[in-house]
């Protein structure tokens, strides 16, 4: 539902994004995984248009975005920033309603929907009349995914959602958004450079460096299929526990390997 | 009294007037060019350094450069008022948005707002404050500069100052002052309430804060005073005086609309029909080169001015050579000798100086240079070129005939102020006028004036034997011309309407109104 081709991208003779093509399927939740600098945000950036490319063309849903209005296509795409951007002269309520109130909602409409946001998200709902500032880092977060959430866009970006957050409040954060029913249906794309959570929380993996994929698939294909030594060396630190994760209850043998494996690596 | 407070609430209102208008003005263009700026910042650069160009620029040249262009009067002086506040008002609202956090309006963007939709909910929102500061910097600087309206008889609190100046009087000088500082103090001090504002009760001030802008504008256009077919300016000094407008009232009876406006600008307003009656100097240059006529006084209230050198007695006796030096010019310069004078300095551009030295050429007093050899004489003057024209001839003939160190003192303001400089031994001689002389220092009372009757060397003998008993100060011989007070008008007008003396104004304005 979402086709990129040859989308280029260059700053001032910087190539931050090189020829990348790919195309992710209806609910599908892909992150895009890599260092700093990877052109991880830049490529997000360039779906819903926050950032055009030099080259290339974006398919949503076959039709070429670039021949609508950016602001038509940007209401239908939710965003989570990872600094929440929340509009610090609007309450809580005023920033959920947003997109809704662009997209010309009724009042009634807008209150049930945020209500349940809130509800999902696990905030009281006395917070809706209080300003973003009143809130802590780990609350502010969550008000920037119902935010983003609101309209319920059939597309979400997310560019790394938890990664201002403290690890305790990240996994919290985490738990509760594999928890969001709603995202089952949802094409999510999500950059990070934490392996944890991509593992955690991707159908497809995209590992990118230097602006371009080295490799996209399953997590599994990744880790145990690497197409080269950059892919391999990549997921090594964390190799014991990302294995770990892939296996079931029964495979004892491969948790065994998988041990001596990472002892030997240790001494 | 009464009237005084009268004036004061009139000159507040005008005051308020013109700082709200000008401000009014300067935020409607001021607020979008500062938007504006914001998107093309290759314009930026030149628009701001264009408004801080026009800051920079002292007031009263800026208030200068108007006069040719509009004229006297509020249009000048708001246009002026509009040009200073200007940079403030961009520049804050430039800084104020681009300062907007870069995070919260890329947020703006990604939830889909148009451009906007993004500078009216976000950008001016939370530059808001920022702004807010900007227009408070203006209002306090169009108190401020505001004051100089009344120099080109657009009135304001700034009429108390000039006549306070003009005339030494502080009191004057502090109506004027205080009220102006506290105007200055009160809105700057109620605008800051506003910028602290936010939320609901920010919404409401910011729809209400135009209208009031509207309502503090409308001052202005108040009626002044009475409206009359004829139009009077009259300098501070004049207005303050007992021998210039208060006379003027209680003597003819004169009733005509007046404002009040510069020696620098009067003249040339006079005759670009800008005004119609003007008070002024019966050998003033400018006379000639506008055609204007002086109005006979009939029922004599102004006083003769006499002019001679006033010199500290003690000066007289320690160079026993200078008396009869000064004395030189004496008989030299009529009435219309010194007209012609100011005529060649004024309209012809000639230096005062240059002017001094061809007369004295002309008339075979002129002595090249001695070397100065002992002591000091310290020559005071007035601010018109009539002063500066006699100084310079004074001082080139002490320099010329004796061993004398000269040294001139120009531009001492008015006349109580050459007066206590010479009192307080700052200066040792200025030129001065005997009718100054007997109503300004020495404040004769009114039946001592109307007994020495108006004649001119009684007036003489009198002031200066006063001088002598209770100054220690000498009058030197007359030079010979007499440079009264006088009410002038365009001839051609004068003409048309039949008016020579002050009296036939005066009835010529109670016919047309009736």
């Amino acid at each position: 539902m979402i086709e990129v081709k040859n989308i280029t991208r260059t700053f001032d003779g910087y190539t931050a994004v090189d020829d990348v093509s790919f195309s992710i399927g209806e609910g599908e939740t892909v992150v895009f995984l890599g260092r700093s600098g990877s052109g991880k945000t830049t490529l997000l950036k360039m779906i819903n248009r926050l950032i055009e490319p030099t080259s290339g063309e974006i398919y949503i849903d076959d039709r070429n975005i670039y021949q609508e209005k950016p602001e038509q296509l940007r209401r239908n795409i939710g965003y989570v920033f990872q600094n929440t951007g929340l509009f610090p002269h609007y309450t809580i309520a005023e920033n959920i309603a947003i997109v809704p109130r662009l997209l010309g909602w009724d009042k009634e409409r807008i209150q049930q929907r945020t209500r349940l946001l809130m509800e999902k998200l696990h905030l009281p709902e006395s917070y809706l009349a209080s300003y973003p500032h009143q809130l802590s880092g780990g609350q502010q977060q969550r008000i920037g995914l119902a935010r983003a959430l609101a309209a319920d866009p059939p597309i979400l970006l997310m560019d790394e959602p938890f990664g201002a957050l403290d690890p305790i409040t990240r996994v919290s954060l985490q738990k509760d958004f594999k928890g969001l029913d709603e995202l089952k249906s949802k094409t999510i794309l999500l950059v990070t450079h934490d392996v944890q959570e991509a593992f955690e929380l991707a159908d497809r993996i995209c590992l990118m460096d230097k602006g371009r994929i080295v490799q996209a698939g399953k997590p599994a294909e990744l880790l145990f299929h690497p197409v080269d030594d950059y892919v391999r060396d990549f997921f090594d630190d964390q190799r014991f526990q990302l294995e770990v994760k892939m296996m079931k209850p029964s495979d004892h043998e491969e948790l065994i390997a998988a041990f001596d494996n990472y002892k030997n690596r240790q001494s | 009294m009464q009237q005084e407070s009268g004036k004061l609430l009139q000159q507040t209102y005008e005051h308020v007037g013109l700082t709200f208008i000008s401000l009014l003005i300067a935020i409607l263009i001021g607020l979008p060019l500062g938007i504006y700026i914001t998107r093309h910042t290759k314009a930026a650069g030149s628009v701001l350094g264009l408004a801080g160009v026009l800051q920079t620029i002292p007031s009263i040249a800026l208030l200068g450069f108007m006069i040719p262009l509009l004229g006297i009067g509020p249009l000048p002086a708001i246009t002026a008022l509009f040009l200073y506040a200007l940079l403030p008002i961009i520049r804050n609202t430039y800084t104020g948005i681009n300062g907007v956090d870069p995070l919260v309006k890329e947020a703006a963007v990604a939830m889909g707002m148009t451009r906007w939709q993004r500078l009216f909910r976000v950008e001016l929102i939370l530059a808001f404050p920022t702004i807010m500061a900007g227009i408070r910097t203006a209002t306090v600087i169009n108190v401020g500069v505001g004051t100089l309206a009344a120099y080109i008889a657009a009135g304001g609190l700034g009429e108390f100052i000039f006549g306070g100046i003009a005339l030494n009087n502080t009191n004057m000088i502090l109506a004027g002052a205080i009220p102006a500082a506290l105007l200055a103090i009160l809105l700057d001090f109620l605008l800051s309430l506003v910028q602290k504002m936010s939320g609901r009760k920010r919404r409401a001030t910011l729809l209400v804060m135009p209208l009031i802008f509207l309502l503090f504008s409308s001052f202005y256009v108040l009626p002044l005073g009475y409206s009359s077919r004829l139009l009077a300016g009259f300098t501070p000094e004049f207005m303050g005086r007992s021998d210039g407008d208060i006379g003027l009232r209680s003597v003819y009876g004169l009733k005509i609309r007046t404002v009040v406006i510069s020696d620098a600008v009067m003249y040339k307003a006079a005759y670009d029909k800008r005004l119609d009656v003007i008070s002024g100097y019966s050998t003033d240059g400018r006379l000639k080169t506008y055609d204007l006529l002086t109005l006979e006084d009939d029922k004599r209230i102004f006083p003769p001015y006499y002019a001679a050198p006033v010199i500290r007695k003690e000066v007289l006796e320690k160079y026993r050579e200078l008396g009869p030096v000064l004395n030189k010019l004496a008989g030299h310069i009529n009435d219309s000798v010194m007209t012609e004078l100011n005529y060649r300095v004024e309209h012809l551009g000639q230096t005062p100086e240059r002017c001094a030295r061809d007369f004295l050429v002309k008339e075979g007093l002129y002595k090249a240079p001695a070397p100065a050899v002992e002591g000091l004489v310290r020559l005071g003057s007035k601010i018109f070129p009539e002063q500066y024209i006699l100084i310079n001839m004074y001082a080139m003939l002490i320099r010329g005939y004796t061993g004398l160190q000269v040294d001139t003192k120009t531009g001492l303001g008015g006349t109580k102020i050459c007066f206590e400089a010479l009192m307080n031994n700052k200066i040792d001689m200025y030129p001065e006028y005997t009718g100054t002389a007997l109503l300004a220092i020495l404040q004769a009372p009114a039946d001592t004036v109307r007994k020495l009757g108006g004649d001119r060397d009684s007036v003489y003998d009198f002031v200066k034997r006063r001088f002598n008993e209770k100054y220690q100060l000498s009058w030197l011989d007359p030079i010979g011309f007499n440079n009264a007070y006088a009410l002038m008008m365009r001839r051609s007008q004068a003409q048309q309407l039949g008016i020579r003396t002050i009296s036939d104004l005066t009835t010529y304005l109670q016919k047309s109104k009736l």
